[in-house]
């Protein structure tokens, strides 16, 4: 990589261009709500934005609608609206906070979302299967379910051989052809190659560069926060996926990056403790979470979300143009199985995070509306630190859900935290001397 | 609640025995959480296959030589498992994990599937904490894919070769047709103990039909195949007089297993005539054909024969559709909807069978349970209200 020729006026790019492009996305969903046009329920893991964006079929994300209403505040409004209906206070916050939006005819924060003429969900989550059944009920919406093995066991622990491994592809790579045809008879379209191969194009790009943003994170210090900045980029790789604007914000944000790094411009302007996040964010209090980190001079250098909610695009798998339906379902096979392993198996990614960021310590957040996510964390975490001497802080709350969110019980863990990571620097510098 | 522990290592002990003491010899053996038989199945050599909740071909551990036990949690006391996981989590999930880390359920392989997003995670948990394989088992959540078939026999496929490198045994095609038949025989007589259950239900109550069912999950299934053969029989000569009680199907019960003792309260105000109770060890409702492939066998029955439950996602069995069968195949007039505490897939369908049978007209009552609540006082009181409500209506 050359020395950057940009000038300091692209500081902050990254963020102004994705705060813009997501409103600018919600705008074009809002304007097919009011048209009535047909949209695509879709998901993180597992979009299939290539194939729907080669059918030009506007992409709707409930995920992403759902912690918009947390981050806006309004959250509860949604959670109390689905519990009337019926659901129970024990279920994920996202689906009732899309089962509330529908209830009141997509009425959203950001505008409004289109009904569903189709969704695509992959077995990557559970609560997507169940998410989808409702709008099967609701709206009859036909749901299209594509089945993604994930890994059999831990990856180290080598479970599949590589007849196992093909004999998973080719079943995707049917599944897709069916999905194909779902999509030529919603649209009265046949798929058009050419076009698929420059929407895999796009995602090629926008993958690399997503790989190549994680890692300038490893700088010192880190040019973006992983957790409020990230999950701004995180926004517009998913809804942008396989899009020519997608591919350039991308490229625009690496360019930023390497400007930040080439002059030591950190998120923090005092980086005092370099922190790995694993799980889901606290979207009720998003950047008040961030803050009592800040306050420390603590800054979030990487994060699992960025893997498993990037659908495993942090990989960078590249699909392979001549080949192209062949090559997605590899790529889909790799990248799903890659953010499931993220969740279910992510201690050795953990561990090796720590070492490339040069991580001070891990902070567990597991969340009461993700059990994929959560379930394993407290053992995660006794695993991680039997293998590394590493300070983890492990604090529960939720990601919808503000009754389960105690800011004052959670900032006082946070300042204990701070201070054994003090103590313990103290400590090292005195045996070092 | 302290249950003495069985004494009973072998179903065979309880061959010849009165049906009082045949039925208090299930349930005994049921509720020792110190699982006697599959131990002795390991004194004497044998490898053992624990696989969760809810459905496992268990056709292919038998073939292989191996004990496959259903791990379905317990009512035990938290004494590991809480610290390696949070707090917003279903019992059945801890408590199996307790029930594998204080020795009491000895495995040598492991399984687990993606039900829920909670139990995805066991491999990963059992991977940190036992030196044995554990391993997840894809089923497929797309059955409707013209693909799913012939990809599950190849997943089956690896997974009898994992199982065959544990249990030292090379299941032959000869073996896994053996299997099948054994298998085939158990499902066969399972439902010809819910037919007695649903035709004269006064015979026997749920929480007796529960226990003859569930101990099939803890010995080989030839044991089980003679109890229930030695048992049938023996149902039309009760003397038990027909009551006057509602006819109920009790859905709920896929996972985490409600106690005994509140089935023991339902079955006393009300006939349980249909149910999912431990629905994974019936959930092949055909039997599985005799063709020249048997894993392809076994593969196309769970396509194309299974039943429904609120983990699998069959585009041609919406579940409350599902659910409006039951209630008519059964004869019941009324449905109990519970759900495990903190179980997402059960509460989700609460909501839909919900409103599938407040549009059929079909009361209900709804409810949540945990697998080791101990007092049943004001659920029985609820219970008893909402079925003279129907009674009197």
């Amino acid at each position: 990589m050359g020395t950057p020729l940009a000038d300091s006026t692209i500081v902050g790019r990254g963020g102004r261009d994705g705060a813009r492009l997501i409103r600018d996305w919600f705008g074009t969903l809002a304007a097919a709500a009011e048209r009535g046009d047909p949209s695509v329920y879709v998901f993180v893991m597992g979009s299939m934005a290539e194939i729907l964006r080669a059918f030009d079929l506007p992409l709707v994300f409930p995920e992403i609608n759902s912690l918009q209403t947390a981050v806006r505040r309004v959250s509860h409004e949604y959670l109390g609206a689905a519990e009337d209906y019926g659901y129970s206070p024990d279920i994920c916050g996202y689906v009732k906070a899309d089962v509330a939006m529908q209830l009141q005819g997509g009425k959203h924060p950001m505008g409004r979302i289109p009904k569903p003429a189709l969704a695509v969900l992959t077995n990557a989550c559970n609560t997507y299967m169940k998410w989808a059944e409702i709008w099967e009920r609701m709206y009859k919406t036909p749901c299209f379910t594509l089945d993604v093995p994930g890994s059999r066991s831990a990856p180290q622990n080598g479970a599949s051989t590589a007849a196992d491994d093909e004999n998973d592809r080719r079943y995707v790579e049917a599944q897709i052809r069916e999905l194909i045809l779902v999509c030529e008879k919603l649209t009265g379209r046949t798929l058009d190659l050419d076009k698929l191969a420059t929407v895999l194009r796009h995602t090629n790009d926008m993958a690399a560069s997503w790989k190549r943003v994680l890692e300038l994170n490893r700088h010192r210090p880190s040019p973006y926060n992983a957790l409020v900045d990230g999950t701004v980029y995180l926004g517009v790789l998913n809804a942008l996926r396989g899009s020519a604007l997608g591919a350039e914000y991308f490229r625009d944000l690496v360019e930023e990056l390497e400007y930040k790094n080439a002059h030591d411009m950190g998120a923090l302007a005092d980086e005092r403790a370099r922190l790995l996040f694993v799980g889901v964010p606290c979207y009720p209090i998003f950047r008040r979470f961030h803050e009592i980190f800040a306050d420390h001079g603590g800054t979030f250098v990487s994060s699992s979300y960025l893997w498993f909610a990037a659908g495993g695009l942090d990989l960078g798998f590249q699909y392979d143009l001549s080949r192209p339906l062949e090559s997605l379902a590899e790529g889909v096979l790799k990248s799903v199985r890659h953010a499931g392993d993220s969740m279910l198996f992510p201690d050795r990614a953990l561990l090796d995070a720590a070492e490339l960021y040069e991580a001070d310590g891990i902070v567990y957040h597991p969340v009461k509306s993700c059990r994929t996510v959560s379930t394993g964390l407290a053992g995660s975490r006794r695993a991680v630190m039997k293998e590394r001497d590493i300070p983890c802080l492990f604090i529960e709350s939720d990601m919808m859900d503000q009754r389960v969110v105690s800011e004052a019980q959670m900032k006082n863990r946070i300042d204990a935290f701070f201070e054994g990571l003090e103590a313990r620097r103290l400590r090292l510098a005195g045996s070092a001397a | 609640m302290t249950v003495a522990p069985s004494s009973i290592t072998s179903l065979a002990e309880l061959a010849g025995r009165p049906l009082a003491e045949v039925l208090s010899g299930c349930r005994e053996l049921l509720e020792d959480m110190d699982f006697p038989t599959v131990h002795a199945w390991k004194e004497k050599g044998g490898t053992v296959c624990g696989h969760f909740q809810v459905y496992f071909p268990e056709e292919l551990a038998h073939a292989a030589g191996m004990l496959p036990v259903k791990v379905r949690g317990g009512p035990v006391e938290m004494r590991q498992a809480d610290s390696h996981f949070g707090s917003y989590l279903c019992s059945v999930i801890r408590s199996s994990l307790e029930l594998a880390l204080g020795g009491k359920l000895p495995l040598d392989f492991f399984v687990t599937h993606p039900i829920c997003d909670a139990a995805r995670n066991l491999c990963g948990v059992w991977a940190r904490n036992f030196a044995y394989p554990s391993r997840i088992l894809y089923l497929p959540q797309n059955p409707n894919s013209a693909s799913s078939a012939e990809w599950l026999r190849g997943e089956y496929a690896r997974l009898l070769r994992e199982l065959e490198t544990v249990s030292g045994h090379k299941a032959t095609d000869g073996d896994l047709r053996n299997s099948i038949a054994v298998y085939n025989e158990n499902r066969r007589l399972i439902r010809a103990l819910w037919a007695v259950k649903r035709d004269t239900p006064w015979l026997l109550g749920v929480d007796e039909a529960y226990a003859l069912l569930a101990v099939g999950s803890l010995v080989r299934r030839e044991e089980h195949n003679a109890l229930l053969a030695a048992v049938l029989p023996l149902f039309a000569s009760r003397t038990a007089r027909k009551q006057d009680k509602v006819r109920v199907v009790f859905e709920g019960g896929f996972c985490e297993q409600p106690p005994l003792d509140l089935l023991g309260v339902v079955a006393q105000s009300c006939y349980v005539v249909d149910d999912d109770l431990l629905i994974g060890l019936r959930f092949l409702e055909k039997d599985v054909p005799a063709g020249p492939d048997p894993l392809a066998s076994l593969a196309w029955t769970y396509i194309e024969g299974s039943g429904y439950s609120p983990v699998q996602h069959d585009l041609r069995k919406p579940k409350e559709r599902m659910l409006l069968e039951r209630v008519k195949g059964s004869g019941a007039g009324a449905v109990i909807l519970a759900a495990a505490k903190m179980c997402e897939p059960g509460l989700d369908e609460q909501v839909a069978y919900s409103k599938a049978l407040d549009e059929a007209g079909i009361p209900y009552f709804v409810t949540e349970f945990e697998e080791r609540m101990s007092s049943f006082d004001q659920m029985q009181v609820q219970l008893e209200t909402f079925v003279e409500s129907i009674l009197f209506d």
